[in-house]
């Protein structure tokens, strides 16, 4: 094996193009990764337009005022406003691709959301102006915008609350209120109801009135009730949920960390599987299969070659690429001798997988063309949530993921990276019984080949 | 020119040998004995089984039945095309595969074929820069390694212009490997080259050995004056209804 190891290492050598290519690969996938991790998410250009005349921007409720105008800095925070100066200007903005959207504020909206808190009637509208040549884009532009809308529009409400929560204690508790510019001192219902007590202490028992004035105390007993509840009902609608987080997993994976594991188990496949099913049609092209392996070299000991190959080169690949992307984001260097193990294991079980590609294609262009199809579809596969379909496609998506190495291969390397959950030594095991199947798969198809 | 019978030792020999794929017969029970030192032809038309023949004596496929006899030293085996890395130069892939015949002294060995095929000066250059001709001697070569004491070619001069050809069984023919003693057994669709290398010829045709002995046996097994060996080889097969 050693010598044939050589020979392919010479082979390797010689196509320069082949082997930048297996190293550039992962390296500027780490690089493109990592800058992607470790930068902010980019804030779409909007044009923005406020129609709403300086100093106008404020409903008053109660005795209360709100400038709804203070809230444009909310919506800014997750977009890049180009400030414009009418309509046309927007749209001739988004039509250019200079803005990817358009966010237009009404003159009229103070109004109009004075008119719904104090009467219930009114339709307080932003207008929203998407370019709609690229969906993606769009769709960017879209939840950036809304997201931003929704906060402005809860914390409207939530002032909104908190100013009709503080009227409703005026009128429970009195206070003084401002109008036309005077204050007005407010009685309140609790000090009406002591008035009317004091009154009715001091009539004669025998007064037709205390009847009367007993009413009156009822009902302010039942309002006073009623509105002390209502205080805290109202300051809750703002927040209605609050939303208390447990982990039955253990400890998980930060989402950056699983990004750039996905990354480097997917170099380490290609690499691995165009590599093994590569070098091993390479000796059918050359002709030289029938001649090693008629008594040179067992057919078993020249495929575990192509694999110790393949996933050698791989695992080192994939090291490399793994200390490059550590400068982004978090990778447990302390258990670097398990990223070698997890990432041996991975290598050797797609050098299984190549070889057994390899061992169908009688030249390297369909043996690579092979594998590179193969790859993709399951990294796919093992990618995709199974908790979000159901039934049948569930068992097909797990059994798929269950008989190709990606998915055993992401949980032991995950695991290597960061001691998240699950354990290493399931997806190990799992990784050496799907090599040796995929190995005799290999020795199955270079027999009916031979 | 051969010994006698009497005194000539069999170095190959194939017993009742039998090769079916599924239901197609591609040999049927064909036995023959070559001795030390000859040159043999396989000759026959396509599909004859000239290829699956030499795949079983050279021990690449077994035999659904019948037996095949070897000498106690190696076999050596050159297929039909050059099975040697192009991205390799010629030493690199002499000194591959003497290693791997696990040679005592590759070095030695892969010096003593550059001698044999006269590649010395091109010992550097990767094989796939090489012509066709050399390619195929370097191919020769290494079938020659481990110094076998019978030589299998499958079609060797199939791909060749006719310089190459000269100067392949120059290295090959009675000049050649032939002179020095190893047996050497060929398949060719030319029937000239067996004409004139060749000792003796085997006549394969629908997996059936029609015929054993040498070209001028085979020119008179069909009778009269034929104007050369070709046009006796096609008659033959005529006659036998191929």
């Amino acid at each position: 094996m050693r010598w044939l190891l050589v020979k392919d290492f010479q082979i390797l050598r010689r196509s320069p193009l082949l082997v930048a290519l297996l190293v550039a690969y992962p390296i500027a996938l780490a690089l493109m990764i990592g800058f992607a991790l470790s930068s902010p998410p980019g804030k779409p250009k909007v044009a923005f337009l406020t129609q709403v005349p300086p100093g106008q921007g404020r409903i008053h409720f109660g005795s209360q005022e709100i400038n709804i105008s203070s809230y444009a800095k909310d919506l800014f925070a997750s977009i890049q406003p180009i400030i414009v100066h009418s309509q046309a200007e927007a749209m001739a903005d988004v039509r250019s691709g200079r803005a990817l959207a358009a966010v237009i504020v009404p003159a009229d909206i103070p109004q109009q959301i004075q008119s719904l808190v104090t009467t219930g009637v009114g339709s307080p509208t932003v207008q929203v102006i998407l370019n709609s040549n690229d969906p993606l884009e769009r769709q960017f532009a879209d939840q950036a915008i809304k997201a931003r809308l929704n906060d402005v529009q809860q914390a409207v409400s939530k002032q909104v609350l908190h100013v009709a929560v503080a009227d409703l204690q005026q009128v429970l508790n009195g206070g003084t209120i401002q109008f036309l510019g005077q204050n007005f001192r407010l009685l309140g219902l609790r000090n009406s109801r002591a008035l009317v007590q004091r009154a009715i202490a001091e009539l004669p028992a025998s007064s037709p009135l205390r009847s009367s004035l007993g009413q009156v105390v009822g009902f302010a007993d039942l309002a006073i009730q009623g509105l002390g509840f209502a205080s805290p009902v109202l300051g809750s609608i703002g927040t209605p949920l609050a939303v208390q987080q447990t982990e039955l997993a253990g400890k998980t994976t930060p989402a950056a960390t699983y990004a750039a594991t996905i990354s480097v188990i997917f170099s380490l496949m290609l690499v691995t599987m165009l590599l093994a099913a590569g070098m091993l049609a390479l000796e059918r092209e050359e002709h030289a299969f029938a001649r090693l392996v008629r008594g040179l070299v067992s057919p078993s000991a020249l495929l575990a070659e192509k694999v110790v190959l393949a996933g050698g080169c791989a695992t080192l690949a994939a090291l490399v690429m793994s200390a490059g992307i550590s400068s982004f984001v978090s990778l447990a260097w302390s258990r670097f001798p398990l990223w070698v193990v997890a990432l041996a294991a991975a290598g050797i079980a797609f050098g299984a997988l190549g070889v057994a590609i390899g061992g169908l294609a009688r030249e390297v262009r369909a043996a690579s063309l092979l594998a590179f199809m193969l790859s993709l579809p399951i990294a796919f596969i093992a990618l995709v949530p199974t908790a979000a379909v159901s039934g049948t496609l569930k068992s097909a998506l797990d059994t798929v993921a269950f008989i190709f190495p990606f998915k055993p291969a992401l949980d032991a390397t995950n695991n290597a990276f960061s001691g998240t959950a699950p354990g290493i030594g399931w997806p190990l095991l799992h990784l050496i019984g799907l090599a040796v199947a995929f190995g005799i798969l290999a020795r199955a198809a270079v027999r009916r080949l031979a | 020119m051969p010994a006698t019978a009497a005194t000539r030792r069999a170095t190959l020999a194939a017993r009742s040998l039998t090769k079916r794929y599924g239901d197609r017969t591609a040999l049927n029970a064909v036995s023959f004995e070559i001795y030390s030192g000859e040159l043999v032809a396989i000759i026959g038309p396509n599909g004859a089984g000239k290829t699956t023949l030499l795949s079983i004596l050279a021990g690449i496929q077994s035999p659904s039945e019948g037996e095949v006899s070897t000498p106690a030293g190696k076999v050596g085996w050159v297929p039909q095309q050059p099975a040697i890395y192009s991205k390799l130069s010629v030493a690199e892939n002499l000194r591959l595969f003497a290693r791997l015949e696990k040679l005592p002294d590759p070095d030695a060995a892969v010096e003593k074929m550059l001698d044999l095929t006269e590649l010395r000066d091109r010992a550097r250059d990767e094989v796939g820069r090489l012509s066709g001709g050399n390619q195929q001697r370097v191919n020769v070569a290494v079938g020659l390694l481990c110094e076998p004491a019978a030589l299998l070619l499958d079609e060797p001069s199939s791909s060749l212009d006719p310089r190459q050809r000269e100067r392949l069984w120059g290295f090959i023919g009675p000049t050649g490997l032939g002179g020095r003693g190893t047996t050497v057994a060929y398949s060719t669709h030319d029937v000239l080259e067996a004409e004139h290398y060749a000792d003796r010829v085997l006549v394969l045709a629908d997996g059936e050995l029609l015929f054993v002995g040498t070209p001028g046996e085979l020119e008179r097994a069909v009778g009269g004056n034929p104007r050369d060996f070709e046009v006796a080889f096609v008659r033959f097969l005529d006659e036998h209804g191929h």
